[in-house]
């Protein structure tokens, strides 16, 4: 841990102390890679906080590897809460294809311990609790896997910065994060995150066998009430399979007035 | 008659829940903006109302002949169509729903039905809710008897897995609370069971007559039934508690003076339960029990088991369930039928009985699913056996197959009344 810590700090004094006439030194540039990639995931998943709650509708489009297409369209409610190590409460409701109408999840994201899951079916009124250790599965027949969808808090990964690359127009930090939950389907992530706004432009995903199973792009980021930046588009590509699924958000709301009493199995039932 | 009374209820219960719930709705939008015109806001509201339906074709062959006469023999045409009207505010605190339900059948008349499974309004103030109109509830986490769920009357007549609901008037009342959610639900117009007239299959020995049936409460089915529910979540455990007082939905069976059917009697009960479970990795603990006075002896009923899922089965997406639960339930023999002289009426009566079942969910865009399960008397020896396969077709199409074969050892054993009424069932529908 000393020689960690010490090493690129001895290198870094001496280069300030080099490079004094030339340049400022950068305060980045003498944290080890960890310290620098949670820093950066933090600062980003930062930048997004303070939201509240919010309400989104989603479209997924399913492509199979034909590129045959199909269509699920749900909302996606989302509580926040201000302790970093309490995840945030989340309901998803579908209401299309039209048999799933009203199909809902509910979720209590914890950091490393599962989540709690509750599920409702409306064809029997019935809320049934559910076994969170399905992280790897596929979401509602998707590329997405339960956990690309819930287990985005950031205490959930170990970071290493690797190194800085341009990113489109953007320069973006790459981030390795590794799951600390148990159960993940991954054993790393790659995470390309932008220097300016400090949002995920990319993903990339690897397997149980460390081998590239999927890639994630973020498009159409737009800011929200002046702060809140929100990824218009999710692309998930599944190089193994060649399938992929696209989640397409629109009429991003925030500030509903919501609170924890709207995220309980009791309000299931009020989704038809 | 009684489903004109019904239609009669229901109408009124909506229309009082349509006149509410514009009113209130308005009122809202008026005090947000007091330069909305009436017609407008009666345009939006309109507007907001989703309608959807189900209609279905639904073939049901029964490959033996009958085991009583009238019974038709070989294969019941019938088909389903289930409206729904949904309508919700902008605020999402007040709704109104309105599902009817119609079924025509070609070989028993009286599967040739309609109901209003719902027809509520709901209005949702901070941490409370309240409801009133027709609506069903459900609640119990086992799967092969749903012990504890008592709010709404069966519909016997859609199926034998006791899965399909009549629309129960009521007014419930709930609050939220940090400590867990509490429900009072006010009941009257009670629903009577439904079951397969003379010329239907999946019946006793004779039919039931349900033009004559009988109640313990003089008041008969406007006696106010009340329950009370609690339920809540403490870590892994889901834990829910119920009360309820009123006239009971499990009907005993008595003989009519004539001998040739049998008629309900709902006797008017009270009745504590109880259901848990135990989530824990793969691993889904279920227990529900009851406690029941007023239906012969006080009795106990409970149903224990598990469910556990092999998630992502041998690397594949699909998950495959493994499910067993253990079936006990102590009333009086003789309160299923009393004077009864031609053995058991009802079918499904789990006394002492096992029940295992398995689970397979591909995961794929289809959402394909199927579900098999045997029921087992551990002292009679009679067996049920059912699978369910279901799949959607395109985005709006959905194909569904149910397999139900009853085994028996001894032919003359009384507690088997069904071993000629193995049946599958091909059910496709149409989503708008």
């Amino acid at each position: 841990m000393m020689t960690v810590l010490t090493k690129p700090l001895l290198v870094a004094a001496l280069t300030a102390g080099l490079m004094i006439p030339f340049t400022t030194p950068d305060l980045a540039q003498a944290e080890d890679p960890a310290t620098k990639g949670f820093e950066i995931a933090a600062q980003s998943d930062r930048s997004d906080r303070g939201f509240g709650n919010s309400r989104v509708s989603v479209e997924m489009i399913l492509r199979n590897a034909a590129g045959a297409e199909s269509r699920r369209a749900m909302e996606i409610t989302t509580l926040e809460l201000p302790d970093e190590d309490i995840g945030d409460r989340s309901l998803i409701t579908f209401s299309s294809p039209r048999d799933v109408d009203g199909t809902s999840l509910l979720s209590h994201a914890r950091i490393l311990d599962p989540d709690d899951q509750w599920l409702y079916l409306p064809a029997l009124k019935r809320v049934k609790r559910i076994s969170s250790t399905n992280k790897s599965g596929p979401f509602v027949g998707s590329e997405f896997a339960f956990e690309d969808i819930t287990s985005q808090e950031l205490n959930k990964f170990d970071y290493v910065w690797l190194r800085e690359e341009p990113c489109g127009d953007l320069t973006c930090d790459v981030l390795e994060r590794k799951p600390l939950y148990e159960d993940s389907g991954y054993t790393r992530q790659l995470a390309w995150i932008d220097q300016a706004d400090h949002q995920i432009r990319k993903v990339e995903y690897y397997d149980r066998k460390n081998d590239l199973l999927k890639t994630q792009s973020f498009e159409d980021y737009t800011l929200y009430n002046d702060q809140f930046w929100r990824a218009q588009i999710f692309r998930m590509e599944n190089h193994q399979t060649g399938k992929s699924t696209d989640l397409i958000f629109s009429d991003y709301t925030f500030g509903l007035g919501l609170h924890e009493g709207d995220f309980v199995k009791g309000v299931l039932r009020r989704q038809r | 008659m009684d489903m004109q009374r019904l239609w009669a209820g229901a109408a009124l219960l909506l229309a009082a829940a349509l006149g509410i719930a514009p009113a209130i709705a308005f009122a809202d939008e008026k005090a947000a903006d007091e330069t909305l015109a009436d017609g407008y806001a009666l345009g939006r509201v309109l507007d907001q109302i989703e309608v959807s339906a189900q209609l279905a074709f639904e073939p049901r062959f029964f490959p033996s002949g009958p085991r009583y006469a009238d019974q038709f023999e070989g294969i019941q045409l019938s088909g389903f169509l289930k409206p729904e009207l949904f309508w919700e505010n902008e605020a999402r605190d007040k709704q109104v729903s309105f599902v009817p339900f119609f079924r025509l059948d070609t070989q028993d008349d009286e599967r040739t039905h309609g109901d209003i499974r719902e027809a509520y309004f709901r209005g949702i103030v901070d941490d409370w809710e309240y409801l009133i109109g027709l609506n069903q509830v459900f609640w119990g986490v086992t799967e092969s008897r749903h012990l504890v769920n008592i709010i709404n009357q069966i519909d016997g007549l859609e199926d034998v897995n006791e899965e399909d609901f009549l629309g129960q008037p009521m007014i419930n009342v709930a609050r939220q609370t940090d400590i867990g959610r509490f429900d009072f639900f006010l009941m009257t117009g009670f629903r009577e069971r439904t079951f397969p007239g003379p010329d239907g299959r999946l019946r006793g020995p004779l039919p039931v007559n349900t033009d004559r049936v009988q109640y313990e409460s003089d008041l008969e089915e406007w006696r106010p039934d009340i329950a009370l529910r609690y339920s809540h979540f403490i870590g892994d455990i889901d834990l829910g508690l119920h009360l309820f007082h009123g006239t009971g939905r499990e009907p005993d069976l008595v003989l009519s003076a004539d001998g040739q059917t049998v008629l309900p009697r709902y006797t008017v009960i009270t009745q504590a339960g109880i259901d848990l479970q135990y989530t824990r990795d793969e691993w889904l603990w279920k227990f529900e029990g009851l406690v029941r006075e007023g239906q012969g002896s006080t009795f106990l009923a409970a149903v224990a088991g598990f469910e556990y899922t092999w998630f992502q089965a041998l690397d594949s997406d699909a998950d495959l369930g493994f499910l067993a639960e253990i079936l006990y339930d102590g009333r009086d023999e003789d309160t299923l039928i009393p004077g009864n002289r031609s053995g058991a009426v009802q079918a499904s009566v789990f006394d002492k009985d096992l029940f295992f079942g398995s689970r397979l969910t591909l995961n794929d865009i289809q959402d394909t699913a199927i579900l098999g399960g045997m029921v087992v008397d551990l002292e009679d020896g009679p067996a049920a056996l059912r699978l369910e396969a279901e799949r959607r077709l395109g985005d709006t199409w959905k194909i569904e197959l149910i397999g139900q074969a009853y085994l028996e050892d001894d032919p003359a054993n009384p507690a088997s009344v069904l071993d000629r009424d193995h049946f599958v069932t091909l059910r496709l529908s149409k989503f708008f």
